[in-house]
């Protein structure tokens, strides 16, 4: 217990005092996402996040938005385990048809109002796998999609600042 | 037995060795007889026949059996009857290629689900790359899970969709109790098609392609495409380029390992670790970006060489990393290593045997962790391994403990690595133009990635465009492993098994 305590403690506080310049953009962002879900959702926005048919590049960082320097949990936006708890649904990857269904049934599930929100250029505009026997292309050709974050994969700061877009967008 | 070693070079550093159709099996018995690893089977389709090549290992040998299998009656005997490793990527074969394989232990369909027809067959030439139509894909609802009959069984389905940030894939458990009888795994929710569209690319665009294959492990999967290119065409890769695409490969062995030490820690409520490997995790990333451009390192490795070279400044800001990053694991490793509450959890739990390791066709840190320490990169070294002093960590209990511990090894020996290979940079360039290729030139690539041995043939076509394309991720072999070592465990240490195992999705479903 000792150990971790001085780990702890040697450690300090990482996401209050963020190194370097971009996280600069970050904070920036996170303050106005603040803002914006206390008037929209109360202080609290909930992602169901779905894997389409991603190559697990954008899942890698969308995990980093929970790691110590995003933080992201403390501007009110968390990811839930059910459609049924979601605010948001994050798509990744070109929709593959084997997914088709499962993404479908997903949305359904998801109580209005709800926003989707599509993350990588796969999921945005098909990206190299676009249609095929396999593939339905990007998330748009199967479920409406509100906000758009390019990249591949996007930044953990992208993504912040998508999930910031998404909100706007519902004024 | 008839067999003749067709021109010994072109595929080399692999043995080629081609047999009559009605050889198959009886090779394949005789390789397991003697304990060789079976390592993977695909098809090469022609307009008469299609090629077969099925790949065994054994120490520092490989020998690839091939056979010609004509479509006017396309059926070859099963290597899974003696090869359990054989069995899902027969049937991947199978629903891909149309090939059926006598005798197969489970015959029924892999990769497909819904998405087209069993009398179609996508990599046939004239399957069209769109299918057939726009049509909603149903879900796949009848595929055929064994079921356990019995007092008090019961049966959990899991997935497609998971309940966390994860890739998809369905979980079929049998249970009693807490206790997982059986588990069954359905995969193939994130086939996308990539063999069929990497057909007619050029070379910088399938190394891009090969760079999403599974995006965690972009770089040994880009590098393997590049090097069965560069085989094929016979080209030298400049000296400085190969020590820097090890670098790349080691810092992302060195960032998975790490977030997945923490996520594993995490999944028995232990979040220390997590957020403590998630920050290591974090700085080395942005220190990829600062000098690759890439937070993951996509698009780095490229035909030739490398995208992009390694800055001045680069090389003092990695010693003085490689130097904080052991100084930072120190006091985390130690409490991973020496925890009650972890070791309850971690130790004994997920035991996969050597022997089940070995009949499964496992590599990488599931196959070091049960006793199996076979490494590409000292075993079958390719540049610039060859020079470099190689440590594999190898372990024999198997279970969730001995991966990670493996995990934390290999952290340090990556470390250890790092340091040789920026002692060793050569100056000069680190581009090449790859030369046009021969017709129907043809290599194959040999990558030790951070979850194992990826295997990646490329064959071009007249034009110098790509003809076939198959990558061998090593999670072809991890899915039947995790199934077996969750054997007698509770469902509840479900979790934390599948994520020391950490098979790739995409990787597998391709």
């Amino acid at each position: 217990m000792l150990r971790i305590l001085r780990q702890i403690g040697r450690t300090g506080v990482l996401t209050e005092a963020p190194p370097a310049t971009d996280d600069a953009a970050l904070e920036a962002a996170g303050i106005e996402l603040r803002r914006t879900l206390s008037s929209r959702f109360r202080g609290s926005f909930a992602i169901r996040h779905v894997d389409a048919g991603s190559c697990n590049g954008c899942e890698l960082e969308i995990h980093a938005l929970n790691n110590p320097y995003y933080d992201l949990e403390r501007f009110g936006v968390h990811f839930v385990a059910s459609p049924r708890h979601a605010d948001g649904l994050l798509i990744t990857g070109p929709v593959s048809r084997h997914m088709e269904t499962a993404l479908r049934r997903t949305w359904r599930a998801m109580p209005a109002p709800k926003i989707a929100i599509s993350a990588g250029e796969c999921a945005c505009t098909g990206g190299m796998f676009g249609v095929s026997y396999a593939s339905c292309g990007r998330a748009d050709n199967v479920i409406p999609i509100d906000v758009r974050i390019p990249g591949c994969p996007p930044t953990p700061t992208r993504l912040l600042q998508g999930i910031l877009a998404a909100i706007g967008d519902q004024r | 037995m008839i067999c003749s070693a067709p021109d010994p070079d072109t595929l080399a550093p692999v043995v080629r060795l081609s047999l009559a159709s009605q050889d198959w099996r009886t090779a394949a018995e005789m390789a397991a007889a003697l304990g060789w690893r079976w390592a993977g089977i695909w098809g090469d389709p022609g307009p008469e026949a299609c090629l077969v090549r099925a790949c065994l290992v054994h120490d520092d040998q490989r020998v690839l059996l091939e056979t010609r299998v004509p479509w006017s009656d396309p059926v070859l005997d099963s290597h899974a009857r003696c090869y359990p490793a054989a069995d899902r990527m027969e049937r991947h074969a199978q629903d891909l290629l149309g090939i059926t394989f006598r005798d197969h232990p489970n015959g029924h369909r892999w990769t497909r689900h819904q998405a087209w027809r069993e009398q179609d067959h996508p990599l046939a030439p004239d399957f069209p790359v769109h299918g057939h139509g726009p049509k909603r894909t149903p879900a796949d609802t009848d595929y055929p899970f064994v079921r356990i009959q019995g007092s008090g069984v019961y049966e959990i389905p899991v997935g497609p969709v998971h309940a966390g940030i994860i890739e998809p894939g369905h979980f079929r458990f049998q249970a009693v109790g807490e206790e997982v009888l059986r588990l069954e795994t359905r995969l193939g929710y994130v086939h996308k098609g990539i063999e069929k569209i990497a057909v007619g690319t050029e070379p910088a665009a399938l190394a891009r392609l090969a760079g999403r294959v599974s995006g965690d492990a972009t770089v040994v999967h880009a590098w393997a495409a590049c090097q069965a290119m560069e085989r094929a065409t016979d080209h030298g890769v400049p000296a400085r380029a190969l020590h820097l695409r090890a670098l790349l490969a080691e810092r992302e062995r060195i960032a998975n390992h790490l977030g997945d030490i923490g996520a594993i820690c995490n999944d028995v409520g232990f979040a220390f670790v997590h957020m403590q490997c998630a920050r290591l995790r974090e700085q080395w990333q942005r220190r990829n970006h600062q000098l690759f451009g890439h937070r993951l390192l996509m698009d780095v490795v490229a035909p030739g060489g490398l995208a992009c070279d390694l800055p001045a400044e680069g090389e003092g800001l990695l010693r003085a990393d490689h130097e904080r990053l052991r100084r930072d694991v120190e006091p985390i490793f130690a409490i991973v290593d020496d925890h009650p509450s972890l070791d309850d959890r971690l130790l004994g739990t997920g035991r996969l045997s050597r022997e089940d390791a070995r009949m499964l066709g496992c590599t990488g840190y599931v196959a070091k962790a049960s006793g199996l320490g076979f490494d590409l990169r000292r075993d079958q070294a390719y540049p610039p391994y060859d020079h470099l002093r190689v440590k594999v960590p190898e372990l024999r209990e198997g279970d969730v403990a001995s991966r990670v511990r493996v995990r934390m090894e290999e952290i340090h020996a990556s470390l250890d690595l790092l340091d040789q290979l920026l002692d060793r940079l050569p100056p000069g360039e680190v581009a090449s133009d790859l030369p046009r290729p021969a017709p129907d030139a043809q290599g194959i690539g040999l990558i030790e990635g951070w979850r194992g041995e990826i295997m990646t043939y490329v064959r071009f076509d007249q034009t110098g465009r790509i003809a076939r394309f198959f990558p061998r991720d090593p999670s072809w072999f991890l899915w039947p492993a995790l199934e077996r070592l969750i054997h007698d465990n509770i469902v509840p240490d479900f979790p934390v098994c599948n994520k020391s195992v950490n098979g790739s999705y995409s990787g597998h479903d391709l």
